[in-house]
């Protein structure tokens, strides 16, 4: 795994937002086809740090390179290359399924015959041939996050991020999520992930642990647990983040 | 620049506009609503203002200039009083707006040669009303005492109106209010419209998803303000149509130059709503914003009224007033056939406002925060 | 009592953070005042005139003399006979007076731009005077109330008529519907905290706020307008007081139909606004409307509130000029409440 090409690389990567630090000097390296978890608390600075990543917001200091593009100065490329879904569901609810698929495929350069065909493909997997053409706001809430994975994977980016992308959903719509993260990981897109479910944290390759806007752990989650002599996720996340000061 | 992506923004808002519950709906019923009540409503032309005549004079011409009073279109007389203060009362519960009182011995004195003086008093309370009240009753009376004195064989000279009234020969204030009419249109469809879309994108945080992908800015901000230039001439067209219709009222002027102005001044409004929105967090931001600068258009246009009756600092302002510019321009190209020519320095003034406001608002929409 | 409390603070902290709203709030009624009060007037004070002369004569230059230094004209010049359709046309001019000899006899023509024909008709009426200064009849004209004949007096009922209904009608149906749309609304209803709590809760801080307003306004008017201050004050305040309770409860029956923000909004600026400027004699009178919409007018809050402060800010009349006001306000106002009220508890 260490030999593998880095996709992103980020080194002292800071967010202040007048007094308030959000993120504090974070560094840290994903590779190539790894799934990597983000983990903390609500408020531990992880949405942050994703937004300047994704090229949504100005790091107050530090660098980082995401799939070979400067984090500062070359946002615009950055764009072309990764996929983004947010916990707020951001499809337009007014348009239909195919239509945001369509919005979001043309935006991202591709010509329609590549959409056509990949959509066929991808509603077929999801089943959800049948509503096509229903507006999204008259589907379930499952089935929207999954639409909006969709829409961000569909041009097959060099990485996908997720924010918190299983908030709000029950467990069996949460493990079919999954499935469709680790078929995008076999093909080949990196995907980082925010999220606060810890069980959610087994299926990463790597994960880091985010507390008071600091990286405060960061392996793939055998060692992490091995290194805290820890049984679950869960505790090893109770003992990094006792010290939390921020929470909700 | 990018066509293609342009081509599918435009067919998302397009979309989004048309299902959208209220706004086709305001795009057709607001220049009904507009063009159908604002002109029954906007005449400064007072009419019917009651006048309590106190007659202490109760001779032939007296009673001549009440029934003369009556029988003008302007004025009414409430009724004739025995005491000032009996009149004053009728102001007072607001049955009449003006006393005039004739002196005792009016006639004889006039008769005489001396100059008697009539007493008019008008409630202050409506300026407008005050201010014509008394001009009407005025001319009135002068004219009553003037035929008067005619048949009695008293040659004054006395000035005859000869006046002719270019432009709007038949005096119809609606003629003057209908051609600017389109600016309130063209500030709530063109303005007001790109402003709440663009916001509201930010409060359901579809703008998000849009600020991640490869979008560029231009060609999102053009997918916002084309669809309502559209609309704006659109609603244009229905003004014109039923100032045709229902008002026989068509321009002079050249249609084309009509529409010129109509799309550098949505560019103007379509500008300004976007930089609002690229300022604002939530829609009542927005609003507020918005709103603001609607007032002081609707104001300062010269809309309602005449800047030339502003004071000299506030006609500078005025200057600075984007509609001010379009409504000089609607109505002389509707009702004096100005063409291009005579109006060159409006329709400039009008590029100059719309390419700035066009810029601002492309190169405050920020991707990144 | 305590929850009541922190639902205001809330509230309070909520309107307060969102500072750049506020302060619009509270500039546009002061700008309002002012632009009414000093810049915005219907009469007609600065007619531009050119004159077309055949022949200069002592008569002419008499009267050219007077359009120089008359307050009320600006003199464009002398200009040729083919130049007049040009300069009404560029709108240059407002009027053109062509002299001509006939018979030794001075003879004159005015020939004005009837565009604006309130303005048209002034106009000719000024230059009419000025030319045939010879004949007048002697007529003494007075104003009552508003001697200066100032607009502003006559403005200020009508933008308080518009501020509150703007801040109380629109404000509160825009956040409470806001919150309906992010939610909070749900978590609110179904927590033990009983529902007029809540609605107390979130319309006393634009009550407030409306109040500031409300002292700004009157002190504005009674210092800067130049209103004569008298006791009728507290008529003026209560009485305004019942219409912004008034706009509060057409602001939380607009909550409760609307289901979005911006058809909130629509409903409120369509409803309310557009009406409240155009249909309660702000700036246009209502005797000049059609019957049907005279008739339309009176189910505007507005169109009542605005007679009743005519009446006793610049008329300074006893409260007994204006009971069938008070009387009109305080039934509409039970009856928006109570439907409101009954609507706000069935969708809950």
């Amino acid at each position: 795994m260490m030999d593998k090409e880095i996709v992103i690389s980020v080194k002292g990567l800071t967010k202040k937002f007048g007094n308030f630090t959000a993120v504090d000097h974070i560094s840290l390296e994903v590779h190539r086809g790894e799934i990597f978890g983000f983990l903390g608390a609500n408020g531990a600075g992880k949405t942050t740090a994703m937004r300047m990543l994704c090229g949504l917001s100005f790091p107050t200091s530090g660098s980082g390179m995401v799939s070979g593009y400067d984090i500062i100065s070359q946002a615009e490329e950055i764009k072309c290359h990764i996929g983004y879904m947010s916990q707020k569901f951001s499809l337009y609810e007014n348009l239909t399924v195919w239509e945001n698929l369509n919005l979001f495929a043309t935006i991202y350069g591709m010509n329609s015959k590549t959409i056509k065909e990949k959509t066929d493909v991808a509603f077929k997997t999801l089943g959800m041939e049948n509503v096509q053409n229903v507006l999204v706001k008259e589907i379930p809430l499952g089935w929207k996050q999954k639409l909006a994975f969709t829409a961000a994977t569909l041009h097959s980016p060099d990485v996908v991020f997720l924010d918190e992308p299983t908030g709000g959903v029950d467990p069996s719509t949460r493990r079919k999520f999954w499935e469709m993260i680790y078929r995008a990981s076999s093909e080949g897109m990196t995907v980082f992930v925010t999220t606060h479910y810890l069980d959610e944290a087994e299926y990463c390759n790597r994960v880091s642990i985010m507390v008071d806007g600091h990286i405060k752990a960061l392996d793939s989650p055998a060692r992490l647990k091995q290194q805290y002599h820890a049984k679950t996720m869960d505790e090893v996340f109770r003992i990094v983040a006792k010290d939390a000061k921020r929470s909700d | 620049m990018n066509a293609n992506t342009l081509k599918i923004l435009l067919k998302k808002e397009v979309s989004l506009i048309r299902r959208n519950p209220i706004i086709p709906r305001l795009i057709i019923a607001m220049p009904i609503l507009v063009m159908l009540i604002i002109p029954l409503v906007t005449t400064l032309d007072v009419k019917n203002v009651g006048v309590a005549v106190v007659d202490n004079d109760h001779t032939e011409l007296s009673r001549r200039m009440i029934t003369d009073m009556n029988a003008s279109e302007y004025l009414s007389v409430t009724g004739c009083y025995l005491s000032y203060d009996e009149a004053f009362l009728q102001i007072e519960i607001g049955k009449a707006d003006a006393i005039v009182t004739i002196p005792k011995n009016y006639l004889r004195d006039l008769t005489n040669g001396k100059r008697p003086e009539l007493d008019l008093k008008a409630n202050g309370v409506n300026a407008t009303k005050g201010i014509l009240g008394t001009q009407y009753a005025t001319m009135s009376i002068a004219h009553t005492i003037s035929q008067w004195q005619a048949e009695q064989g008293i040659n004054l000279p006395m000035a005859k109106s000869n006046a002719m009234n270019f432009y709007n020969p038949t005096l119809d204030f609606r003629n003057y209010m209908i051609p600017a009419l389109m600016v309130v249109l063209l500030i709530l469809i063109c303005g007001f419209l790109p402003a709440l879309n663009l916001v509201s994108e930010k409060e359901t945080g579809t703008i998000e998803a849009m600020n991640v992908t490869p979008v560029g800015r231009f060609e999102f901000v053009l997918s916002k303000l084309i669809p309502y230039w559209i609309v704006g001439i659109l609603v244009v067209t229905v003004g014109i149509l039923i100032g045709w219709l229902v008002y026989g009222l068509v321009p002079e002027g050249k249609i084309l130059n009509i529409y010129l102005a109509t799309i550098l001044f949505s560019l103007v409004m379509s500008g300004l709503g976007v930089f609002i929105a690229n300022q604002s967090k939530t829609i009542l931001q927005s609003i507020f914003m918005m709103f603001a600068f609607i007032v002081v258009f609707q104001l300062m246009s010269g809309l309602f009224t005449p800047i030339a009756s502003m004071p000299q600092w506030a006609q500078y302002i005025t200057y600075a007033i984007p509609p001010r510019y379009f409504i000089e321009i609607m109505r002389a190209v509707y009702l004096k056939g100005a063409s291009l020519a005579d109006l060159w320095i409006q329709y400039l003034s009008l590029t100059g406002f719309a390419a700035a406001l066009c810029f601002v608002a492309a190169s405050t929409y920020k991707k990144r925060a | 009592m305590s929850i009541f409390q922190s639902l205001i603070k809330k509230e309070i902290l909520h309107l307060l953070r969102d500072f750049r709203t506020i302060i619009v709030v509270l500039v546009i009624p002061v700008v309002l005042l002012l632009l009414f009060g000093f810049a915005i007037s219907t009469e007609v004070n600065n007619v531009r005139v050119a004159a077309v002369v055949e022949q200069h004569t002592n008569e002419t230059r008499h009267i050219l003399e007077q359009f120089r230094t008359n307050t009320y004209f600006t003199f464009k010049g002398i200009i040729p006979f083919d130049e007049i359709e040009n300069i009404l046309r560029k709108g240059d001019a407002d009027a053109v007076v062509i002299f001509r000899s006939e018979l030794g006899e001075l003879k004159h023509q005015i020939i004005v731009d009837a565009s604006n024909t309130n303005m048209a008709q002034t106009s000719t009426a000024y230059l009419e005077s000025v030319i045939s200064s010879a004949t007048g009849i002697p007529v003494v004209t007075n104003t009552l109330y508003n001697p200066q004949l100032k607009s502003a007096y006559n403005f200020v009922p009508g933008i308080m008529g518009m501020i509150f209904i703007l801040i109380c009608a629109m404000m509160t149906s825009v956040s409470i519907v806001s919150e309906k749309e992010t939610g909070t609304m749900n978590l609110l209803l179904v927590s033990p905290v009983r529902p007029w709590t809540i609605i107390l809760g979130k319309l006393i801080p634009y009550f407030l706020l409306s109040c500031i307003i409300l002292t700004l306004m009157l002190i504005l008017s009674y210092t800067v307008l130049g209103i004569p201050f008298s006791f009728s004050v507290i008529n003026v305040i209560w009485i305004t007081i019942l219409y912004v309770i008034l706009a509060l409860a057409l602001g939380l029956f607009i909550s409760t139909i609307a289901s979005t923000q911006v058809s909130a909004l629509l409903v409120s600026g369509v409803m309310f606004m557009i009406p409240v400027v155009l249909l309660s004699g702000m700036i246009f009178p209502v005797e000049n409307m059609p019957l049907v919409l005279q008739w339309f007018s009176c189910i505007i809050p507005a169109r009542w509130y605005i007679s009743a402060m005519r009446v006793l800010m610049i008329q300074q009349l006893p409260i007994k000029y204006v009971l069938t006001e008070v009387v009109v306000l305080s039934v509409m106002t039970m009856i928006v409440l109570v439907l409101a009220i009954k609507k706000f508890n069935a969708k809950k």
